[in-house]
Formats: structure tokens, C-alpha cells, sequence
């Protein structure tokens, strides 16, 4: 294992310097063309097609209905109630139950489509909805970042369902339409091959028109679904923004923003829809010219003698027949830009490179305990930036506390985020007990490594169930007691429903520091061979900081962990002491050899060991 | 993480949905008369066309193409008649569809807006405990979802006016040819409506479900993204995928219940009058047999209907909508009716330049009004010029402190005071011009490093650069590929989160309060950084007054004045050397890494010897 480990940061390395340089965002929408949408998207949906044969054949069975109960109507009049000699009353009333027969039938056709369409559509979309959302979640943090979270939403919710008006009725009612126009035209054909030819030849440039509309379709509806989700992305920050709006009084502002995004998705919306009309009135007018235009040539032509009166009004229905599909037709294709420029998002989203990848099948399944961790040449640079981290080369043995220490900046979050496979680096490798992490499936690296980053977040739900988010089997004991080793338990008692206290939004019933809390006691449930604390405790008071230290040190006693802090008590603390500046490892060792150094971390200590100095003195 | 269904939408009485479903639209129409007023008009252009196409046809075929054929004669001004007859109505036809279609899309997208703008004024007018108890993705779909299916019976409406034209002249023209007859064929309205009523009692319940469940799906996914970190962190993705497929099944399931419910009704309102049709045949039949009653009259009659049956479907597609219309209505009004949106006062502040006071007394808060308070009768008082630390353990009672003092919420009892002003009788916007924040947590606007410091502000750069200077955020700026122009985004992009803390503080530093509350907000940045971060306040900050929440000694050794704040209550107050001796609770705290490192060495010392 260990020779193929070696021989991949070289073949890598290069690729990964070029490929990696480029920034990785998420796609705004995917280029693929409209028919590469639709097979994409029936791809990432395969219900949309399950049992769609039946359900063809019971539309088919309804239109043929819907063509079927005009033309009995016409017989009942024509030759029941006009029939020569007076109205044959007998004819009519059978004529009249068949009708309403072929109603029935056709009605529980049209319910049985209308239901199987249903079905088919929402759990295609239910499946997209998953897929996208579970993808996002697999991009990395970057690439996540490189996007509003209100619109990351509006690709999950409302450009999901933009795509739903199509996938129920659209889809089938284009191939119904396609069949209706097939079967109008063999019977013009067969009426009046002449005539049949006038039709399409009006159609011909209508064919143009739709061609030419599609794409200007598709770039308005496209920048609708843009807008849409400018518009959620301001709301969002309007909403998650609430203390800072109104602690700087820049509520009109705000508004303004709000206000900007709204009127430019009402106006995208309008235009699209606009070009939406022309497009379908275009389809119109060129119906209504055919009409015209056949009446007046077989006009001319039943003058001529080559088609009887009864026929060319016969014509006119079968035109009629014919140009109603059509019409029905360019109003999907409308709808179905629409619907691509949903699927398009949302396809982007999913087509968007998972640039921090879980391993897949062939991924290390490492078993629990102990870990070592080895810094390989690393280095990390954010796309398009100067490196932030440079050739760090670090060894750390099992059972060591480190503590990482450097100026804001210097290149420790990165160092963490390096650590826990947040990111990978740009060059070098990171291995856990010897092996890549980019080899460790997912599930076995956050079993066995778990980091607490500094603005812990909380779900909107009670203390209990946040803290069991780190181990989802714990049970209110488990917590409890948690907590308890954690020396929690006074501040737990002190909130008005103790464990069952509800958090808020984003946990903003609570204090930063009582969110970093419940972050820790989160973590320290997960229990993991390797615990990153990234500033964990930065909000936290020092004496409930240092009982906490302690109580980590219980738990990392016998593991191993990194501690990334500014308070220098942890470095104190710590087995080894990594010194960080501007991307660099300085300085490397015990408290005790380095304090005494006279480098950064000396300095660094001083000033830390000054100010508690004061805190003791005595005037 | 369960997701809450909150009490939002009023369960909607199924009987009065259609009464107030002709409300919401009776609302709108007030609102957008304008567009919507040429939109029927072209939607009555429309049908006028529609029905004229028929008679068109009819009249061409009458008086110019039997004629001709029994003629066996055509002149060309006969053919362009034809062709101009057919050509004005379809021009009449396609210049209502356009005005019809295109009024119709303005005037729902004009409401939409109208709406979004209101609701997300509110979002901003409420207080910031109502945003609390409201998950972010439920307001998202209030402000999108909801809005959008108020408004979106506003497209087939037209439509389904001019259909309602098109029936009256069809009804009057019918009426005249034969009421018997006619009052057979209008029986299908009753039909209509019966069957209307019917659905609409078995839409709305889950009509109100779906969108509950729309917004429930938006709210998952909007949390889980935002923890988008820690469910990476902690490897819960497929728990976090689970628990998305939960609502996500649920909203699907609750579609497909719609779906059914509408799969029923559309070929039901289909068939209503073509079966109309067939009656009116069959009794026609009879009354002509009986001599009562011409058949082209019959025939007649028959087309007026077979005419309408497509139409009709538009009035079928209005009915449909107006359950959605009437729940979305119901989720927004929700929100534009919740109260508690602080009431301002008229009063500004005494002309001053220099630092301001703020003063507490006697008050008392709690979050929720069944729990213990978060304080308890706090007196405080930050005299002008002055700095105040506040210190205590974590959750006791400083954050509010600090929000209280700036009006961020208001108090259960006691009084707050901004340079002897009630802040409850300060106008809006006053105490944002006089006092600033800067919270733990640090919020970043989808803006560039310029719009995060002034907030939209005209400022100059040299301003811009001072206030970064004091924060200690130049240099990094200064590296940024654009500097100020850098645009940072909602996450703060690659920025660190000590990085993001200094741009909040340059924010605060640029505005030169009079009073500048700093809520812990130096945590994520290193000591050498702080002091010449304080360094820079001390220098600049000359005329403000400072109350600063802190734990690091450097922070506190710079006020005043200290208050020792414990369980919501102000323990004591006065200098570091006054507490250090008097208040074991206070010196507990700030001597906690002393002592620490003090046992430590202890431990040490006594293991080494071995």
C-alpha cells in the first residue's frame, strides 16, 4: 500500500497544480442543449417514464374521445335531426347515448392520465429535489461558498417545480399533439392532396418562427430562473442579516436591495412571458391565414369543379383538427423552455464537479483507534490566490495534544480544514496512519475525525438534539452525561428548560459562546480518534474554558488532537506546540523549548503571559 | 431536527374558500386595475373574434362561395373578400389574445411584486424575536412560493372573463331562439358550480398541506445548507439527505393527493357541457318531432354550445387555482399581519458631536413571558467618555445587555436610556446614527469589502482605509486582487473568521459612533492583533463612549469601569483592583488561566524530580 501511496502526490501533483488552480463554482446553469436537458433530466428522473406507455395509451384513448364526440354530435344533427323527412328521433337518442358513452370513457381516460401523470412527475422530482440537495452537500466548502444560500435553496424548491407544469402535461401532450397532427394529415391527404399542400406550405415559415423563438425562449426563461434566485438570495440575507440591519439602521438599504431584485425578476418574468405570447400568437395568426388561404383556393378550386362544397367544408374541419395540435404544440415548446431553464439549474448544480470527492468503492476503510497524522509538502493556495499555506511538513504521533498556534491569517483554519478533508491541499498529500485521506471513505474519516470549527452551528431544535447530532444512536443519557463530564451541567441547569431548551434560528437564542458549547459537547459525543478544535472555545469564558480544557483533556488522553487557539493556556497545555506564520511551520515542540526561543512563539507568549499577570496583581 | 409545523395558516373553512378566493381577487384587481382592465378587454376582444370566426365562415360561405360555386364563377374581388372577411376577424382575434395574455402577465407579476415588496418590509419592520420563532426557509417561501400562488390565478383569469362574455351572448342568443330549450342547456351552470363546490371542499385542506409543506421543504433546505460546514465536518450527509427526504416524500405525497383531486375535477368540468349538449339535443329532438321547435334552430342552439366546451376549461383552470390563491393569501397575510414591529417615537437626540451616556435601570427581560428572566432589575450605567467592560460567564446576560442598550429589543420592565432619552421615544434610525454594534457573530453582505464598511454609505476611500487601518484589516485588503472592490460574498468567501470580525469592526470604527458596543468582538482575532486593534480604538475613538463585553485581560484592563455581571444580575462594579479583591466570582474568572498555568507548573515541578 504503502509503495502505491508514494507513487501518486508525483503523477498528481502536476495535474492537480493546473487542475485545481481553476476555481471550482457551481455552474450558473448547464450548457447542454435543450434536447441534452430533457435526456439529462429523464436520466436523473427515470420515474418520469415509468409506466408511460399505458399512460400513452389512455391519452390517446381520451383525444380520440374529445375528436370523436363533435363529429357524433355532427351526425346526430345532420342526419338525426335533419334528417330528410323530418328529425328521426330514435336515431338521435341512441346517437346520444353513444356520445355520452364515449364522455364517460373518455372522461375516466382523461382521470386516469391526469393521476398517472401526476404520480410519475412528483416522484421524478422528488428525485431530482434529492439529488440535487445531496449533491450540494458533496460539493466542498468552497465551492458551496461560492453561492447564496437562498439561491442554493431556489434550486431545490421553485426551480424544481418550475419544471413540474411541464413534465405533467407537456410532455405527453406534445406526443398526443404530434400523433393528432400524423392523423390530420393523412385524412387532408386523403381528402385533398391539393389543399393538404396549401396547409403545410402556410406552416412552413410558422416551423421558422418556432425555431427562431425557441432560443430567445430559453435565454429569458433562463434569466427568469436567474432572478428568482437573486431574488431568495436577498431575502435571505434580509432575514439571516437581522441583528446587523438593525444595530446599523440600514433597513432602507436593505429595502433598496430587496427592492432591486424583486423589480428585476418582475421584469425578466414579464419579458419572458411577453416573448412566450408572441411566439404562441405567431402560431395563431399563421391558423387563422391557413384557414383564409384554403377557403380561398378551394374556393377557386370548387369553382373549378376539382372538389365539391361538401368537401371543402369538410377540409376546413379536418384544417381545424390540424391546426389545434399545432397551436397546442408551440405553447409547450413555450413551456418546455420554461422547464429547461428550471432543469438547466438544477442540472448545473448537479453536474458541478464534487471537487472534494469521497473515494467511492474503492475508498480505505481504516479501523478505530489511535492515529497518526503526517503533514507531506503541502501547500494550498485558494483558487486564483497566492498559497496561504507553503511546504508544510509535519509529523504527528499517536496520543499527542498538539496546539496550533499564528497570527490571524497565518494559515491555521486552512491547516484544520487541510486536516479534516474540508479541502484537499494544492500540492503535497495529508495521510492519516499512513494513507492519503483523499483514499479514506467518507463514512470511516468522520467516524474517525472530527472537527469543531469556530461559529458552531445549531439547528433550530432543543439543546438535546444538537448535541446528539453528533452521534444520532445517543440516548438522552448518553447526552446528559455528556455534559455532565463536560462540566456543563451548571450552565445547563441555568437555561429555563434545561436540556429540552430550545435554540432558535441558527441558535440564536444562545450566545456565541454557549453555541461553542454546544458544539463541543456535540463533538465530544461523536467521540473520534482525532479531534480538530478550530478557535472552539474563542467565546467562552475562561473559567468554563479552562474546566472545558480539562474535560478535553480527559477525552484526548489516549487520542490524538489538534487545537487551534489563541488563548496560549492550550498551547500550555499541550505535547507539541506547532508555531504558524504567513503559511509557514516555524517553529515546532514543547511549550517548555520553545518558550524560551526567543522566536514568534516567545513573543507570542509573553504578551499572553502579561496580560494574566495583571489579572492577579494587586494595586 | 425535527422540523416544526408552525401555527401559521388559519385551517381554511372550505365553504367560504370560493367567497374568499372572488376577495383575494377582488384585491388584486383594486390593485392593478389598469392592466387588468385591458387584459379583459382583450380577452372580450378575444371572444368576440371567437365566436365571429364561426359567423365569418358562415357569412363568406352564404354570400360569396355557394354563389361562386353555383356559378361556377369566381371574380377576384369574391376571393379577396374571403381572405379580408377571414383576415379582420383574425387580426381582431390575435390583437385580444396579445392584450389579453400580455395584461394578464403584467398585471400578476405587478401583484407578485407589489406583495414581495410588502412582505419583505415587514421581514425588516419585525423584531428580532419574531424572526426567532420563524424558520428563514418558511419566510423564503412566504416571500416566493406563497406570493406566487396568490397571484397565479391572475393568468387564466382573462380568459375566464371573456369565456363568461361569450356565455351571456351565447345564453341571450339562446334565450331568444327558445327558452325551454335554452334553460336546458343552462342547467349546466348549476352543474358547474355544484361540482366547483364539491372540489374546493376537498382541494383546500390539501392545498394548504402542500404549500405548508413547500415551505417546510425550503426551510430544511435553507438550515441544512447553512450548516453546510458541520454536516461535512461531522459526515452527516446522508442523515441531512435523509431527513430532506422526509419532507421532500411528504410534499411529493401531498402533491399527488392534489393531483387526484384535480385529476377528478378537470374531466368532470369537461364533460359538464358536452353533456349539456346532448341534452339539449335530445330535448330538441323531442320538441321538434313535436312540431314545437325548428331544427336549424336546434342546430343552431348545438353549435352555440359545442362552441363553448373548450372555453369553459378556462373557467375549470380559474376554479382550480382558487384554492392555492386563497391559502398563499392566507400564508402571506400572516405575515403581514403579525405584529410587534417596534413602535417608534418622534424625538431625536439632544445636538451633541461628542461621546453619549446610556443607561439602564431597572430592567428586566426574558425571551419567552412563561420563562425565568434573562435579567433581573439591572441597573447600568455607561457614563459619556467612559469605557465599560462587562464581564461574566458565558450565558449570563451580556449579549442582551448590549441589545437592550441599543434598542435591538425592548424590555419587560425598567428603562433604557440613550443620553437621557427614553430610546423608546427616539425616531427610527436615530440610535443607528449614535450608537453601534459589533456582534459575535459576524454578519457579511453579498458586497464588495467597501459596501460591508459603509453599508451603501458615500464615503471616501482614505475613509474607507482609516477604518480599516484602526481594525487591522488593511493588509489584507490591501492583498485582495481588487482591494476595496473585492467583492466578499454572503460567507465571507476565503476570509478567516478573525479576517471577518476586523471588517465588522472597521464597519463600526468608519461610522465614528458616539457609543460603540462591542459584543465580544475581537474573539476569533489574536492577542497581538487585539492590542493593536484597542491601541487604534484608544487613538481614534476619542469622543465615544465604549461598552465592551470582554474576557481577555488586555480588553478589560482598558475600561473604566468593570461590571461583573452573574445569572442576570449585576454583581458588582468598579475597577479591575477593586473586583480582583472583593468579588471571588469576578476573579475567578479572569484569573482562571493564571491559576491553570500556575497548577500546571505545580504538576510539573512535582513530576520532574522522577
Amino acid at each position: 500500500m504503502s509503495a502505491r501511496d508514494r507513487s501518486r502526490p508525483d503523477q498528481e501533483g502536476a495535474a492537480e497544480e493546473h487542475g485545481r488552480t481553476v476555481s471550482s463554482r457551481i455552474e450558473a446553469q448547464s450548457g447542454l442543449s435543450t434536447l441534452g436537458t430533457l435526456r439529462r433530466g429523464l436520466e436523473l428522473s427515470p420515474e418520469l417514464r415509468r409506466g408511460i406507455a399505458l399512460t400513452v395509451v389512455l391519452a390517446v384513448v381520451a383525444t380520440v374521445g374529445r375528436v370523436i364526440i363533435p363529429f357524433v354530435v355532427q351526425q346526430t344533427t345532420d342526419h338525426g335531426i335533419l334528417a330528410e323527412g323530418g328529425p328521426d328521433t330514435g336515431f338521435v337518442l341512441r346517437a346520444i347515448v353513444l356520445a355520452a358513452a364515449v364522455v364517460a370513457v373518455t372522461s375516466l381516460a382523461q382521470y386516469l392520465v391526469n393521476v398517472r401523470l401526476f404520480i410519475s412527475a412528483e416522484s421524478g422530482l422528488a428525485t431530482l429535489r434529492l439529488r440535487a440537495f445531496r449533491h450540494i452537500h458533496d460539493l466542498s466548502v468552497l465551492t458551496q461558498s461560492t453561492e447564496r444560500r437562498g439561491a442554493l435553496v431556489s434550486r431545490v424548491t421553485s426551480d424544481v417545480d418550475t419544471i413540474s407544469m411541464f413534465v405533467q402535461f407537456g410532455g405527453l401532450m406534445l406526443l398526443i399533439s404530434s400523433a393528432q397532427i400524423m392523423l390530420a394529415t393523412v385524412l387532408m391527404l386523403v381528402y385533398s392532396p391539393v389543399l393538404a399542400l396549401v396547409v403545410y406550405l402556410c406552416f412552413v415559415p410558422l416551423a421558422f418562427l418556432v425555431r427562431w423563438f425557441q432560443p430567445q425562449l430559453g435565454e429569458a426563461y433562463g434569466l427568469v430562473r436567474a432572478r428568482v434566485g437573486d431574488v431568495l438570495g436577498a431575502v435571505s440575507e434580509s432575514i439571516v442579516g437581522a441583528v446587523t440591519i438593525r444595530a446599523y439602521g440600514v433597513e432602507d438599504r436593505t429595502a433598496e436591495r430587496l427592492d432591486t431584485a424583486i423589480e428585476n425578476h418582475r421584469r425578466s418574468a414579464i419579458r419572458a412571458q411577453v416573448r412566450s405570447v408572441m411566439a404562441f400568437v405567431s402560431g395563431q395568426a399563421f391558423a387563422g391565414l391557413t384557414t383564409a388561404v384554403v377557403l380561398v383556393i378551394g374556393t377557386w378550386l370548387a369553382v373549378q369543379g376539382h372538389v365539391t362544397l361538401g368537401q371543402l367544408l369538410a377540409f376546413l374541419f379536418l384544417v381545424n383538427l390540424f391546426t389545434q395540435p399545432v397551436l397546442m404544440a408551440t405553447e409547450i415548446l413555450n413551456e418546455l423552455q420554461n422547464a429547461v431553464a428550471g432543469w438547466r439549474r438544477v442540472i448545473g448544480v448537479i453536474d458541478t464537479p464534487a471537487d472534494v470527492a469521497d473515494p467511492g468503492a474503492g475508498g480505505v476503510h481504516q479501523e478505530r483507534g489511535p492515529i497518526a497524522v503526517r503533514f507531506e509538502d503541502v501547500s494550498y493556495a485558494y483558487p486564483g490566490g497566492e498559497p496561504v499555506l507553503r511546504d508544510v511538513d509535519l509529523r504527528i504521533a499517536p496520543h499527542t495534544r498538539v496546539a496550533v498556534v499564528g497570527e490571524t491569517g497565518s494559515g491555521k483554519t486552512t491547516m484544520a480544514r487541510l486536516l479534516t478533508r474540508l479541502m484537499d491541499p494544492t500540492h503535497g498529500r495529508v495521510l492519516l496512519d499512513g494513507v492519503d485521506l483523499r483514499r479514506i471513505a467518507f463514512d470511516s474519516l468522520r467516524r474517525r475525525v472530527v472537527l469543531v470549527p469556530q461559529e458552531g452551528f445549531l439547528f433550530d431544535d432543543d439543546i438535546m438534539a444538537n448535541i446528539r447530532f453528533g452521534r444520532p444512536e445517543a440516548s438522552d443519557d448518553d447526552v446528559a452525561l455528556a455534559v455532565t463530564e463536560l462540566g456543563l451541567d451548571s450552565w445547563v441547569d441555568g437555561l429555563p428548560h434545561g436540556l429540552r431548551t430550545q435554540v432558535g434560528q441558527r441558535g440564536e437564542s444562545l450566545s456565541a459562546g454557549e453555541r461553542q458549547l454546544v458544539a463541543i459537547a456535540r463533538a465530544y459525543l461523536a467521540d473520534p480518534d482525532l479531534l480538530v478544535l478550530d478557535e472552539a472555545t474563542s467565546a467562552v469564558d475562561p473559567a468554563t474554558e479552562v474546566r472545558v480544557q480539562r474535560a478535553l483533556e480527559g477525552l484526548t488522553r489516549g487520542r490524538t488532537s489538534v487545537a487551534i487557539a489563541h488563548r496560549l493556556s492550550t498551547a500550555e497545555a499541550a505535547d507539541l506546540v506547532v508555531v504558524v506564520d504567513r503559511g509557514r511551520v516555524v517553529e515546532l515542540g514543547h511549550h517548555r523549548e520553545l518558550v524560551g526561543l526567543g522566536g514568534v512563539y516567545s513573543r507570542m507568549h509573553d504578551s499572553w503571559s502579561a496580560q494574566q499577570r495583571t489579572s492577579t496583581t494587586l494595586p | 431536527m425535527s422540523v416544526h409545523s408552525r401555527p401559521v395558516p388559519r385551517p381554511t373553512a372550505s365553504r367560504a374558500v370560493l367567497r374568499r378566493g372572488l376577495r383575494v381577487i377582488g384585491s388584486g384587481i383594486r390593485a392593478e386595475p389598469r392592466p387588468f382592465a385591458v387584459a379583459v378587454l382583450g380577452s372580450v376582444l378575444w371572444a368576440a373574434a371567437t365566436v365571429g370566426t364561426a359567423g365569418a365562415i358562415g357569412w363568406v360561405t352564404d354570400h360569396v362561395i355557394q354563389p361562386a360555386v353555383q356559378e361556377r364563377h369566381v371574380t377576384a374581388a369574391g376571393l379577396w373578400t374571403i381572405f379580408g372577411v377571414l383576415v379582420a376577424v383574425l387580426l381582431v382575434n390575435v390583437l385580444g389574445v396579445i392584450l389579453r395574455r400580455v395584461f394578464a402577465t403584467v398585471a400578476g407579476f405587478n401583484l407578485q411584486a407589489r406583495y414581495r415588496r410588502r412582505v419583505t418590509r415587514q421581514y425588516l419592520r419585525l423584531p428580532l424575536s419574531w424572526h426567532h420563532a420563524h424558520p428563514s426557509g418558511q419566510l423564503l417561501s412566504n416571500a416566493h412560493a406563497d406570493i406566487e400562488a396568490t397571484w397565479q390565478v391572475f393568468n387564466p383569469l382573462p380568459m375566464a372573463i371573456g369565456v363568461l362574455f361569450m356565455l351571456v351572448i351565447a345564453g341571450v342568443m339562446m334565450v331568444v331562439v327558445d327558452p325551454f330549450l335554452a334553460f336546458v342547456g343552462l342547467l349546466v351552470f348549476p352543474g358547474l358550480f355544484l361540482a366547483n363546490l364539491v372540489f374546493q371542499q376537498f382541494m383546500a385542506p390539501r392545498i394548504t398541506r402542500a404549500q405548508q409543506l413547500r415551505a417546510e421543504v425550503a426551510e430544511v433546505a435553507h438550515e441544512s445548507f447553512e450548516a453546510g460546514l458541520l454536516v461535512k465536518a461531522m459526515g452527516r450527509e446522508e442523515e441531512e439527505t435523509e431527513r430532506f427526504a422526509r419532507s421532500t416524500y411528504a410534499l411529493r405525497d401531498s402533491l399527488i393527493e392534489v393531483g387526484r383531486t384535480r385529476g377528478i375535477f378537470e374531466p368532470v368540468i369537461e364533460a359538464i357541457p358536452t353533456l349539456g349538449t346532448l341534452a339539449l339535443l335530445g330535448v330538441g329532438t323531442v320538441q321538434v318531432a313535436r312540431g314545437d321547435l325548428d331544427a336549424a334552430q336546434v342546430v343552431q342552439m348545438a353549435y352555440l354550445f359545442s362552441l363553448l366546451a373548450f372555453p369553459v376549461r378556462s373557467l375549470g383552470w380559474v376554479l382550480a387555482e382558487i384554492p392555492r390563491s386563497v391559502v398563499g393569501h392566507d400564508r402571506v397575510r400572516h405575515v403581514l399581519e403579525s405584529e410587534g414591529a417596534m413602535d417608534y417615537g418622534p424625538d431625536e437626540l439632544p445636538p451633541a458631536s461628542g461621546p453619549a451616556r446610556s443607561a439602564l435601570s431597572g430592567v428586566t427581560y426574558r425571551h419567552h413571558d412563561d420563562e425565568d428572566p434573562t435579567l433581573h432589575d439591572v441597573d447600568l450605567v455607561v457614563e459619556a467618555g467612559t469605557t465599560t467592560a462587562l464581564v461574566g460567564p458565558t450565558g449570563s446576560g451580556k449579549s442582551t445587555l448590549v441589545n437592550l442598550s441599543l434598542r435591538l429589543v425592548d424590555p419587560q420592565g425598567g428603562l433604557v436610556e440613550l443620553d437621557d432619552v427614553d430610546v423608546r421615544e427616539l425616531a427610527q434610525g436615530v440610535i443607528p446614527g449614535a450608537a453601534t454594534l459589533v456582534a459575535q457573530q459576524t454578519f457579511m453582505f453579498d458586497d464588495t469589502v467597501r459596501g460591508n464598511v459603509t453599508l451603501g454609505e458615500e464615503a471616501t476611500d482614505a475613509s474607507v482605509w482609516e477604518a480599516l487601518r484602526i481594525a487591522q484589516a488593511e493588509g489584507f485588503v490591501r492583498a485582495m486582487p481588487e482591494g476595496l472592490d473585492t467583492v466578499i460574498g454572503e460567507r465571507g468567501g476565503n476570509l478567516s473568521g478573525g479576517q471577518r470580525q476586523r471588517i465588522a469592526l472597521a464597519r463600526a470604527i468608519w461610522r465614528r459612533p458616539r457609543l460603540l458596543v462591542l459584543d465580544d468582538a475581537t474573539s476569533a482575532v489574536d492577542p497581538s492583533v487585539e492590542q493593536a486593534i484597542l491601541a487604534g480604538l484608544r487613538e481614534a475613538r476619542k469622543g465615544t463612549t465604549v461598552l465592551v463585553v470582554a474576557y481577555r485581560m488586555a480588553t478589560i484592563l482598558l475600561a473604566d469601569e468593570i461590571v461583573y455581571v452573574e445569572q442576570g444580575r449585576v454583581v458588582d462594579q468598579g475597577t479591575h483592583a477593586e473586583l480582583v479583591g472583593r468579588c471571588s466570582g469576578y476573579a475567578d474568572l479572569v484569573q482562571a488561566y493564571a491559576r491553570e498555568a500556575a497548577e500546571r507548573a505545580a504538576v510539573e515541578k512535582s513530576e520532574e524530580p522522577a
